[in-house]
């Protein structure tokens, strides 16, 4: 998994020619939908749903990949599995992995839009 | 980057991802390959929309909260009914199982998680042209559904007027079995049957090259000659030379029309039979005796008027005597092994039936039992007719409209028919049509035609050709009595047969006086015992017994004159 970029810089910049001028809106839009994932998948947790936590999981994955967040991706597959699993005992420590992954992605994310604005 | 409109022009696309930044990406993809986008964020509004917009392809995200992928699925193919609407499953997922399940839910193909626009593009494509491709073939099998509606409804209207033009004539009298597909004619099958003016019968039956309208069309006018000539009282050979000539000028040069006429005489019992191109017609006695009358003529249509020759081979039959007419279908029929029935088959069929069966049954049975079919096609067609008594047969009613115009009703009129045209014309039709000019005698053309065609054969064979009518009740004196019959008709150069008529209005009704004279040698009326007495005689040197008593029965007098080739007949008719 450390294997895994933090961004693909690839993608983005070819998502970057995709949107032209909205491609600030669909980061804003990524950033703020993935707030809220992270916020269900505590929920789901919370409430031994992992069922849930697996499904919202795997949503924020595809998400990550489209957006180029492929290590952000990765671990939303790890939390996914666990929860197809069962094992929600495991998810505590994916969780503070996927936030820690995502305050990253966040930063980066606001770094190419003020570099691609500058 | 590529930004050129679809192969198609603009397609109208529907997508559904409960992701919003996935969903921004692909509408945004979409829209940039030229194509109008609608977006639901759940399975509901995706089925909403597919609803109100009816969109060319969906794609649907397979996990959505609410109704997921494959409900939106399931229910958007079955509002899309007939039409191909391809829906494409956006996933990540990599289960086979998963994978299948989208499939059955109706899915046409996935689309996976990230989007590559290449990808997106090519498959948009590719589906597309799937979908135009259903669409053309919808299309055209829509068209071919209405095309071949129209045609049959073409077919019945076709048929309709045919009907009215060929209608069953006589088929359903009581001596008559036959069976003929209602469309047959559409496979070039006629049957055609008319009682005749006098008593008797006329039946045609006609199978014509090739299929379909131009078959159905080349019947039309064989059905109005047919009908209309018979009920004028023209005999088979009249209207054989008819048909034959009306074909040659309007058929095509490989159409023709293969036909057997029969001409029966109940009351003399005898047949006349012309058979051109169809399968052997069968005359069935008896178990054990039975008689075959080939094809001896070419088809009709074929030989011009000159060539071409009506002359009918003469059958003296037995009451009970079954007459048994096919087309080829009957030969045709085909068994599961790719045999043909065959004349073997018709053959063997008639022989089993034995002496009690009916040869109708038993040909129609043999021929399920070879095609192991209990229906056949449209193309054969079956006749069988029964020499029966006269009397036992129902007259069938005079259904003619009576002119409204008014007519003659006091007149005269001489008729010679002289020399040559003795040989080969027949005056009867003519001499009846001038005396249907008479308002109310029309009611009365059987009686009319009866008497005149007794006048003119007895004025003929026996008073010009001189021909012994003893001969006629012996089977040798039969043949005899016809082959002399068509020798002496070539010495008739100096004869003549006069017809005087003279029509009177009464207040009853008329009085219709016919005279009837020969250029022959004449004979002795007065000791003819019909002319002695009421009693029915079996021979007479002159007018056969059955002749004379007929006369006697429909007029009021009848007088010879000179020595007697000068016949007189009074007849009155009553309103």
């Amino acid at each position: 998994m450390v294997d895994k970029p933090h961004l693909d810089e690839e993608a983005l910049a070819e998502l970057q020619d995709v949107m032209e001028d909205e491609f600030e809106m669909l980061i804003q839009t990524y950033l703020k939908d993935s707030k809220e994932r992270i916020e269900s998948l505590k929920a789901a947790m919370k409430d031994g749903n992992a069922d849930t936590f697996a499904k919202t999981a795997h949503s924020f994955k595809g998400s990550c990949i489209n957006i180029g967040a492929p290590r952000l991706g990765a671990l939303c597959r790890k939390a996914e599995k666990a929860g197809q699993e069962e094992r929600l005992s495991d998810a505590p420590p994916v969780l503070v992995a996927i936030e820690a992954e995502f305050q990253r992605v966040t930063g980066a994310l606001h770094t190419l839009m003020a570099g691609g604005a500058g | 980057m590529d930004e050129s409109a679809a192969e198609s022009g603009p397609l109208n696309i529907l997508i559904a991802d409960d992701n919003d930044s996935d969903r921004l990406i692909l509408k945004t993809l979409l829209k940039r390959l030229g194509h109008d986008v609608l977006d639901a964020a759940n399975g509901e509004e995706a089925v909403a929309l597919f609803r109100s917009k009816g969109p060319d392809i969906v794609l649907l995200d397979v996990l959505m909260p609410g109704m997921d992928g494959m409900e939106a699925a399931r229910q958007i193919k079955e509002l899309a009914a007939e039409r191909l609407v391809p829906l494409i499953f956006i996933t990540s997922l990599t289960e086979v199982e998963a994978l299948a399940k989208c499939l059955e839910a109706g899915g046409d193909g996935f689309l996976s998680k990230p989007y590559n626009r290449v990808m997106i593009k090519a498959k948009i494509n590719a589906f597309n042209r799937m979908r135009l491709m259903h669409q053309a073939l919808s299309d055209q099998r829509d068209l071919m559904l209405a095309r071949n509606r129209q045609l049959l409804e073409e077919q019945h209207v076709a048929r309709r007027v045919f009907d009215n033009v060929a209608h069953t004539g006589c088929l359903n009298a009581a001596n008559i079995r036959y069976h003929a597909s209602p469309l047959s004619v559409f496979s070039g099958d006629v049957l055609f049957a008319s009682p005749r003016p006098a008593g008797g019968m006329l039946v045609f039956a006609g199978d014509f090259t090739g299929h379909g309208l131009p078959a159905a069309i080349g019947a039309m006018p064989i059905a109005e000659t047919f009908y209309g000539m018979a009920s004028k009282g023209f005999n088979g050979s009249d209207i054989l030379r008819e048909i034959n000539q009306k074909l040659v000028r309007i058929l095509p040069k490989d159409m023709f029309c293969c036909a057997v006429m029969v001409e029966a005489d109940f009351g003399l019992n005898q047949l006349n039979v012309w058979n051109g191109g169809l399968p052997d017609t069968w005359l069935i006695r008896s178990s054990s005796e039975r008689f075959i009358l080939p094809s001896l003529h070419l088809p009709l249509g074929i030989l011009s008027a000159e060539q071409f020759s009506a002359e009918m081979e003469i059958v003296r039959s037995l009451p009970g005597d079954r007459l048994l007419l096919m087309t080829d279908g009957v030969l045709e029929c085909a068994n599961g092994e790719g045999q043909l029935f065959g004349e073997q088959g018709v053959r063997l069929a008639v022989e089993s039936a034995g002496a009690e069966g009916h040869p109708f049954d038993a040909l129609m049975a043999g021929i399920q039992r070879f095609t192991g079919h209990q229906k056949f096609g449209d193309d054969l067609t079956l006749f069988c007719l029964e020499m029966v008594d006269e009397a036992g047969l129902t007259v069938l009613p005079d259904n003619t409209a009576p002119s409204t115009l008014a007519g003659p009703t006091q007149w005269k009129c001489v008729y010679e028919v002289q020399g040559r045209t003795l040989e080969e014309f027949n005056p009867l039709p003519l001499l009846l049509h001038i005396c249907m000019e008479v308002p109310g005698l029309r009611r009365k053309s059987g009686e009319i035609y009866t008497l005149l065609s007794e006048l003119y054969n007895n004025a003929l064979e026996h008073g010009v050709l001189e021909l012994p009518s003893e001969w006629k009740y012996t089977s040798e004196g039969f043949n005899r009595y016809y082959s002399e019959r068509t020798s002496r008709l070539g010495t008739v150069s100096n004869h003549y047969i006069r017809f005087n008529f003279h029509h009177e209005p009464m207040h009853w009704g008329g009085r219709l006086s016919v005279v009837c004279e020969d250029s022959g040698r004449g004979f002795d009326f007065q000791s003819h015992p019909v002319l002695q007495s009421t009693e029915m005689a079996q021979s007479g040197p002159r007018y056969g017994g059955r002749g004379l008593a007929l006369l006697k029965r429909l007029t009021e007098s009848i007088r010879f004159h000179e020595q007697g080739n000068r016949v007189e007949i009074v007849y009155d008719w009553y309103l």
